[in-house]
């Protein structure tokens, strides 16, 4: 089965831990091509953990990691940005002080070429590639819905608004897998149903997407897979409908088992 | 008279002032991405100086034409510096990364030291005389006197200031400069090679401060080993005043303390009664940075200092 043509991401066995804390362990799952999966647990299960480790802010200390077909154990984040992975946090980081379009042209750096001797010497090639750059940012703004804030400071625009441009940035980068950290997390119900439509819509563009989620509704019309982990071990993976009634599942989200041992305290976001 | 006197302090103002701010332009540059004050910065200029010296007087040797042989030596200084400004960064820096904030201080003083020495022994102990092949005719300006070679000054320093904010707001190096000091980790995941950023960054302060070297040297016509330390400081403090890690803020400093220098300079003698004389001159850089850094620590134009710390 993980050796069907059309899988994405393939993770094998990863385990990380932090001191003598395992936040994840033996965890494996793939990621087919063209499909929203989507990664749920309960708080500190070792998502975010999960996620800064297939785009490259942690390094596994178990485990292999496939994408499209090569491994990149121990790779940087910007060398897997290259590969094709790109994500959205949690806690929104846009460039704050830079306007919405310029930080969409941040995203378009990995694809692009010009470095020190370019900006010096300011020739055609350069030109050629800056405009370029605009043009594809602009076309992004529009692609999420904020192109009439492509002036505006990112700092200064609406909560709904910075979470769509971190995802225009994210897909400035030409992303295979967009990886996407409680993107609802904040919104209110039409914000997050628009959201589901653009999410929707990225898929259908030929992106696969990666959903973190605290939310189980939200996960349950969207995705077409769903794993969920639970301590930092994988307790379910499937279709939505399986996973919902899945009495693991079921346990972890109710307090089915009450434990006095402290949750893991996976590390969300880098702070 | 006194408005003469005024008058050609304030240009001697501008003059002193656009090369502090080319200088302190490399301190926050370098100060907004990796929030590192390089205190070998003041060394790099000196060896631009030096180099620029060095290739200028073969040149005028070997009767090249004087403007092609400022060119030349100029274009020399910047590739030596921006050479020296990567292995600056690369040896004392890299490696301390991620260690206390007090390491990377200490390794700088040391490049600092082992500048000076080394432009010790290679250009020796004495004073140079640096052989500007102009005319370096006055001009008669609102009473006051100017010189080409300040005139030169000025436009090449606005003019250098100006394609510096072109390449930090209009390229992609510029904007990957922007995103690394904003948030280094968001940067990463955009493609961004922090490292490559960084080395760009040591070496586009580092051409300023050759450009900036060239600059003293043919104001006042000496060039010296030791004469990085002091206006490294100065340039630091301009920093410190503008708004250290601001680009605008570094211009804008450069530009007051000079002006702040050179009236203090010129009216000080007077001020007290003939008891300070203008040698007194350093002084003033010095009261600047305590002000500034006791009345308002992020400088005129900084903000980001506070988030940063």
């Amino acid at each position: 089965m993980t050796t069907v043509a059309d899988t994405l991401l393939e993770l094998r066995g990863i385990g990380k831990r932090f001191g003598g804390l395992a936040a994840l362990s033996e965890v494996s799952l793939h990621i087919r091509s063209g499909e929203i999966y989507g990664l749920i647990g309960p708080n500190g299960a070792g998502k975010t953990t999960l996620f800064n480790i297939i785009t490259g802010l942690y390094q596994l200390d178990e485990g292999t990691f496939q994408f499209a077909g090569s491994s990149y154990a121990r790779c940087k984040p910007h060398v897997l940005a290259h590969a094709g992975i790109a994500r959205t946090f949690q806690n929104i980081r846009l460039f704050a002080n830079m306007t919405a379009l310029e930080n969409v042209m941040v995203g378009r750096h990995v694809r692009t070429h010009a470095g020190i001797w370019g900006a010096l010497a300011c020739n055609r090639a350069t030109r050629d590639e800056e405009r370029a750059i605009e043009k594809r940012a602009h076309e992004l703004l529009h692609f999420v819905g904020i192109q009439r804030h492509s002036n505006t400071l990112a700092k200064n625009l609406s909560y709904g608004e910075q979470r769509r441009l971190e995802i225009a940035r994210a897909l400035a980068t030409e992303p295979k897998l967009l990886a996407l950290d409680e993107p609802a997390a904040g919104m209110n119900a039409t914000e997050t149903e628009s959201l589901k439509e653009l999410m929707k819509k990225i898929r259908d563009s030929g992106v696969t997407v990666l959903l973190i989620e605290h939310d189980v509704k939200l996960i349950m019309g969207l995705c077409d897979r769903v794993a969920v982990l639970d301590y930092g071990k994988k307790i379910a993976e499937g279709v939505p409908e399986e996973v919902r009634s899945n009495p693991a599942v079921i346990a972890a989200y109710l307090g089915g088992e009450v434990t006095e041992a402290p949750r893991p305290q996976a590390g969300e976001g880098l702070g | 008279m006194i408005v003469d006197i005024f008058v050609q302090q304030i240009i001697n103002g501008i003059v002193q002032g656009s090369v502090y701010a080319l200088v302190a332009l490399g301190y926050t540059m370098v100060y907004g991405i990796l929030g590192l004050i390089n205190f070998a910065h003041g060394e790099v200029v000196m060896v631009g100086a030096m180099v620029a010296l060095t290739v200028l007087q073969a040149l005028l040797a070997a009767a090249v034409a004087p403007l092609l042989a400022i060119l030349l030596s100029l274009l020399a200084a910047m590739a030596v510096c921006m050479a020296l400004g990567y292995g600056i960064e690369r040896v004392a820096y890299r490696p301390l990364r991620n260690a206390p904030r007090l390491a990377p201080l200490i390794t700088a003083i040391g490049v600092s030291i082992v500048l000076q020495n080394l432009a010790m022994m290679i250009w020796g102990r004495e004073y140079h005389a640096f052989p500007l092949p102009l005319d370096n005719a006055l001009h008669a300006l609102g009473g006051a006197i100017i010189t080409n070679v300040q005139i030169a000054i000025v436009l090449v320093a606005v003019a250098v200031m100006a394609l510096l904010l072109l390449i930090v707001h209009r390229t992609r190096l510029g904007r990957a400069m922007r995103a690394v000091a904003e948030n280094p980790a968001a940067a990463m995941l955009m493609g961004v090679d922090i490292n490559r950023v960084i080395s760009a960054t040591f070496m586009l302060g580092s051409a300023l401060a050759a450009v900036a070297g060239f600059m003293v040297s043919a104001n006042y016509g000496i060039v010296h080993y030791y004469m990085g330390f002091m206006l490294g400081l100065k340039a630091f403090t301009a920093a410190v005043l503008g708004g250290i890690g601001n680009l605008r803020g570094a211009m804008l400093g450069g530009l007051l303390l000079g002006l702040i220098e050179s009236l203090g300079a010129g009216y000080i003698g007077d001020l007290s009664g003939g008891f300070f004389g203008s040698n007194y001159q350093d002084v003033f850089a010095f009261m600047v940075l305590i002000a500034v850094l006791i009345f308002r620590p992020s400088g005129l134009l900084g903000e980001r200092v506070a988030e940063r710390a």
